[in-house]
């Protein structure tokens, strides 16, 4: 697994796809933070770094479609699949190798934002005058969700060949994921139950996660969800038998 | 036994595209796999390397089963597949090394390893370069050298010399042959020379089945008595001749103009060396003949032609099946 790990994250990093996720984010990020007048923190007045952690998920949203979704289609098309699946891994190594490589790369988008952190922190009145817990609850709500975003983006990856289907597949299912199940509970039909139907979106977990509130139950749903995402893909990758 | 294959079905759908084969192959032997396109050759391989399962049957590789024990059996197992996947952006050792690793090898073992199979497919001059920008006889050593990199017991390589010039196409042979040693080696493929320079045995299947499976010297002397006896010469004269008189006279089967005036002869055995008797054509009809030469050594030597005789005859007449 760990060759397979290794073999993916120099891929992404000696092709220009790693660089130009990474470039895209921290601007993408940098803008709503610091430039754009609706969503910067300058013109807000307030130190806290929310603007990244509510528009965060929609920049990832896109991104690492973008990342995953060469991962399995590429092998497809090129015929190289024939070539790994007849080494002696297993289809959950294999599996595993490319998930936690395209999330190293979702990682290293991230890690320069700890600079945003910085320099909020120098902007508190006075200093350091800022929720530091909740911002920490938070980045570990969005590495959470990046890796579920990453679990998903392979699993539609491993669906087809085509690396756009994949792409366009996996934001559709981001998004649903995301939002989807929040706005679903909005839907008069439920009655008392529009609580369990939100339950079921990510957005709801990452909300509780994002108020600085690391609950057991969240973690549970985060790591159950991804998961199960990478056993689907197993599945898929597994179809060829049958 | 290194390679066990056991009442072998794979069914597509309806469409059966292997069906009850049975053979096995031993270390240092090179066992060549022939068949029509889409008679299953690939297919078969494809079973015994673990990338589909078989519907029915077994295959087993040095003791372990193919389906129950899978990674076992990749450890001693080289593949080239088909088209020779590749990836394309990493270069010739990077790439290696990574097949290497994904065996277990690890650090100067690995490293050393690379440096080895590469020296041995003759991947030198161009080790330092991307595989991508590799030609395609390049990329195929590099694909051999992919198999070998673990040391197999057991190498199964699909079309192996496809698109390959002259001068690749007997280096490559040289090095399967010379790999084959203490292997067992399985390969398919469509050249009839090549199974008869490389092969100890031969395997044909048509539409699935298991048409012929006999060693090629077995295979070579049968096909002579299907050829039935006779004997060929070629006779030059100084000026062209009336093949119908010189067929008359010394009683030949057929007399052919092969160019201007050099006549091939085939003859029965049975009434003795037709030579004597063109000359005394010659010497009767006041012709010089200049040449006179048997055709029936060549033909014992190259029986290429014939091998491809037998495989016609085997996998055409062959109706289709309902």
């Amino acid at each position: 697994m760990l060759a397979i790990y290794r073999k993916e994250v120099n891929s992404y990093l000696n092709s220009l796809i790693a660089y130009v996720v990474i470039a895209v984010f921290l601007t993408g990020t940098g803008l709503l933070m610091w430039i754009f007048p609706d969503t910067s923190v300058l013109t807000y007045g307030f130190a806290d770094m929310s603007t990244l952690f509510t528009l965060g998920p929609y920049v990832f949203m896109f991104l690492i479609p973008a990342i995953t979704m060469r991962s399995f289609a590429e092998e497809r098309k090129a015929g190289t699949m024939e070539l790994i699946l007849t080494q002696p891994v297993t289809d959950w190594q294999l599996v595993l190798g490319k998930y936690l490589a395209a999330w190293t790369v979702v990682l290293l988008a991230l890690l320069p934002t700890l600079i945003y952190y910085l320099s909020v922190h120098q902007l508190g009145n006075p200093v350091g005058n800022l929720d530091s817990a909740g911002i920490a609850g938070s980045y570990i709500g969005l590495i959470l969700l990046g890796g579920v975003f990453t679990a998903i983006g392979t699993l539609a990856s491993s669906l087809t060949e085509n690396q756009v289907i994949a792409f366009i597949l996996a934001v559709f299912l981001c998004f649903f994921l995301y939002t989807g199940f929040s706005s679903l509970a909005g839907l008069e039909a439920w009655d008392d139950s529009a609580l369990v139907v939100e339950k079921f979106g990510i957005l709801h977990h990452y909300d509780a996660m994002s108020r600085g509130l690391v609950d057991s139950r969240n973690l549970i749903y985060f790591i159950t969800l991804t998961t199960l995402t990478l056993l689907l893909t197993q599945l898929a990758l597994n179809s060829r038998k049958w | 036994m290194s390679l066990v294959v056991e009442n072998l079905t794979k069914t597509y759908g309806k469409q059966i595209a292997v069906n009850q084969i049975s053979f096995s192959a031993q270390p240092g032997e090179i066992v060549g796999f022939l068949g029509p396109n889409g008679a299953g050759k690939s297919t078969t391989m494809k079973i015994a390397t673990g990338y589909l399962p078989p519907t029915q049957g077994s295959v087993r590789v040095s003791d372990h089963d193919v389906e129950e024990d899978s990674v076992a059996v990749r450890k001693c197992l080289g593949y080239l597949p088909e088209h020779n996947p590749l990836y394309l952006d990493m270069y010739v050792h990077e790439y290696l090394q990574l097949i290497g690793s994904l065996y277990g090898m690890r650090g100067s073992r690995l490293s050393d390893r690379a440096k080895e199979v590469v020296s041995l497919c003759g991947l030198e001059p161009e080790q330092r370069k991307k595989i991508g920008a590799l030609s395609k006889g390049y990329r195929q050593r590099v694909g051999l050298a992919q198999a070998l990199i673990h040391d197999p017991q057991v190498l199964i390589l699909d079309e192996p010399t496809t698109g390959l010039d002259p001068n690749q196409l007997s280096e490559i042979r040289a090095l399967i042959k010379e790999v084959s040693r203490e292997k067992t080696v399985i390969f398919s493929t469509h050249i009839m020379q090549e199974v008869k320079a490389l092969c100890d045995r031969v395997i044909i299947i048509n539409r699935g089945n298991l048409v012929i499976d006999r060693s090629l010297d077995e295979l070579q002397s049968g096909d002579e008595d299907m050829r039935g006896e006779g004997q060929r010469v070629e006779a030059t004269f100084l000026q062209t001749i009336d093949e119908n008189q010189l067929k008359e006279f010394t009683n030949a089967t057929e007399v052919e103009n092969k160019y201007q005036a050099t006549y091939e002869i085939a003859a029965p055995i049975g009434q003795g060396d037709i030579r004597p008797a063109i000359f005394r054509f010659a010497c009767e009809q006041q012709q010089v003949l200049i040449g006179l030469r048997p055709l029936e050594e060549e033909n014992k030597r190259s029986t290429g032609a014939s091998l491809e005789e037998i495989f016609r005859s085997l996998t055409v007449q062959k109706t289709p099946s309902p």
